[in-house]
């Protein structure tokens, strides 16, 4: 399967709809996960090739879910594009100290959710190279 | 591109960009190259028929090139697209000017929903407004989580706007379904923005109004408290000084009456610190963990004294956490907080009504022990002891008045526990359905 596959963890259902209409018409397969209680199961589950995780969750913040998902040797190496709605200083230090690939303030434009996802996750495997 | 180009001049730009000549654009619409020529240098007006023809000649929206009077709504959207915020966030605006498809777009997007376009506009001019008062208050935010919660509101609203609006813009080709589902939100949105916004106005009007005045006498007392970590480390020498001295020695006790309540206050504090002394009260504590009924059945004195003592250790006592105190009086108003991360107390209006504060009012002389759970972006738990007695000895032939108190523990349970849902106040809490709701909510609910 070629298609890459992201996780969206965030609760604003509208903004969940905006990331996953982009990212899919870019080619990705985008499931969204409004709990931040579920989170780490759903990232168990689907070993996505990499996490757009929002930071204040109701539940469980993203940096829980992040330290978590850190310390799971089967799961520390997804990449992991943090968003904040709280400015830049604190959250973005927090968040690269839970070990954020790389972090974005909401609002965002599109295309830069788009770029940085691709940034970080890793390329499209070649057909026939198929990752078991 | 200036804005304020007129007619002609803007058919002239457009024609030049797409490397068109005169004549051959005036063939197109049906005019002479020489009445073009005046068309351009905007000496010949041009009417509805002949704008809608050299749009479509020229593959524009006709709005784009009789513009004028929608500058300003260009501009609000270009702001709105290029997330070109206020002053501040002058790393994340996007300063260089639109390239010819990205504005094409714009276009496009006025022609087709000019409404729509007029409500983004507006919406976006609101932000940017918005924005400027978040900024001058932005050290005040980092502390408050009435405004937290605003802002956090508005930035979510705002997300989901510019990502739906740039949906809209960007995605010629969009499905009906998702054009009216992106519309919907831009609607759902925009509402919840006005309200968010509204709110956050109306808090920062009022907090302008209360900080113009001085003080209450009870934020004196409790701001000099905080400045000693809620501990009078005075009181536990051998030889106290007398309260009137420390009151003497304290500036943030401006005012008379914080003064006067500052006596009352400490007097009891050196009572408590003698009906507990400190060594033999955190020896008992280690033995008995943070529970006032065993304390105060162990050193003979009242609950009222263990819960005050409590909530005023000196810091970093091991295996203490930190406690939070809050005191009413029979009227359910707070005469004393100490406050404890992530439990909101009011700053001047009441508290929720779910407190087990209130319920110990309505139940005097019954200790309650319950676990809370205090509703916010990131819900928190904590264990809560309440217990309501009547204040000082009561008198045959007076009123008895009553106090409760309520101590406020992080919580050790279980996260799978159950706990009482509580917030801070209606104004600021976020649950939906509450029995207990007196007023509707600033934030949305969730």
């Amino acid at each position: 399967m070629n298609e890459r596959r992201v996780l969206v963890v965030e609760d604003e259902p509208n903004i969940a709809e905006a990331i996953r209409f982009i990212l899919t018409r870019a080619g990705w397969a985008v499931t969204v996960e409004h709990s931040g209680a579920r989170a780490m199961a759903c990232i168990a589950d689907m070993h996505p090739d990499a996490v757009i995780l929002d930071l204040m969750l109701p539940g469980r913040s993203g940096l829980d879910i992040l330290a978590e998902l850190r310390a799971d040797p089967a799961l520390a190496a997804t990449p992991v594009l943090m968003l904040s709605a709280r400015g830049q200083g604190r959250d973005r230090e927090a968040a690269t100290a839970a070990g954020a690939t790389v972090f974005l303030a909401k609002p965002f434009a599109n295309a830069d959710v788009l770029a940085a996802l691709e940034a970080i996750a890793a390329p499209v495997p070649a057909k026939g190279t198929e990752q078991a | 591109m200036a804005r304020s180009a007129l007619t002609g001049t803007r058919i002239r730009e457009r024609r030049m960009a797409l490397k068109l000549r005169q004549a051959d654009l005036a063939r197109a619409v049906g005019i002479s190259a020489a009445y073009l020529n005046l068309i351009e240098h905007n000496r010949r007006r041009v009417n509805d028929a002949l704008l809608e023809a050299f749009a479509q000649a020229l593959g524009v929206e006709p709005v784009s090139l009789s513009e004028g009077a929608e500058s300003a709504l260009f501009e609000s959207l270009r702001e709105a697209a290029a997330g070109a915020v206020g002053p501040g966030r002058a790393e994340e605006a996007t300063t260089a000017p639109l390239d010819l498809a990205e504005f094409e777009r714009i276009e496009e997007f006025v022609g087709r929903f000019p409404a729509w376009a007029r409500v983004l506009a507006a919406r976006q001019a609101r932000v940017a407004a918005l924005e400027r008062v978040v900024e001058t208050y932005s050290e005040r935010m980092a502390q408050d989580p009435f405004l937290l919660d605003g802002l956090h509101e508005v930035l979510s609203a705002v997300t989901s706007l510019r990502s739906s609006a740039a949906i809209l813009v960007e995605t010629p080709d969009i499905e009906p379904e998702w054009r009216a589902r992106f519309l919907t939100t831009i609607t759902q949105e925009s509402l919840r923005l006005s309200g968010a916004a509204e709110g956050l106005v109306e808090y920062l009007d009022e907090m302008e109004a209360e900080e113009a005045g001085p003080a209450s006498p009870q934020e004196q007392l409790e701001a000099w408290l905080e400045t000693h970590a809620w501990h009078i480390a005075e009181f536990e020498r051998p030889d106290p000084p007398a309260p009137e001295d420390l009151i003497a020695q304290a500036p943030e006790l401006a005012a008379s009456a914080a003064r006067e309540l500052a006596r009352g206050y400490l007097a009891r504090a050196l009572a408590d610190t003698r009906a507990l002394p400190l060594k033999p009260f955190l020896a008992a504590l280690a033995e008995t963990g943070p529970a006032p009924g065993p304390l105060a059945e162990r050193f003979g004195v009242p609950m009222a004294c263990v819960f005050r003592r409590l909530a005023t250790l000196p810091e970093g006592c091991a295996g203490v956490p930190p406690m939070g105190l809050v005191v009413c009086d029979g009227s359910g108003a707070l005469t004393l907080r100490r406050p404890l991360p992530g439990f909101g107390l009011p700053r001047a209006t009441a508290a929720c009504a779910l407190w087990p504060l209130y319920e110990a009012l309505s139940r005097p002389m019954q200790p309650l022990r319950v676990a809370v759970e205090m509703a916010g972006r990131l819900p928190q738990r904590f264990l809560t002891y309440a217990f309501a007695a009547p204040r000082g000895t009561p008198r045959f032939d007076g009123p008895v008045l009553m106090e409760a108190m309520m101590l406020v523990i992080p919580s050790p349970l279980a996260a799978s526990a159950p706990a009482r849902p509580v917030g801070t106040s209606c104004r600021v809490c976020p649950r939906a359905d509450c029995d207990g709701r007196r007023e509707p909510s600033l934030v949305a609910p969730r």
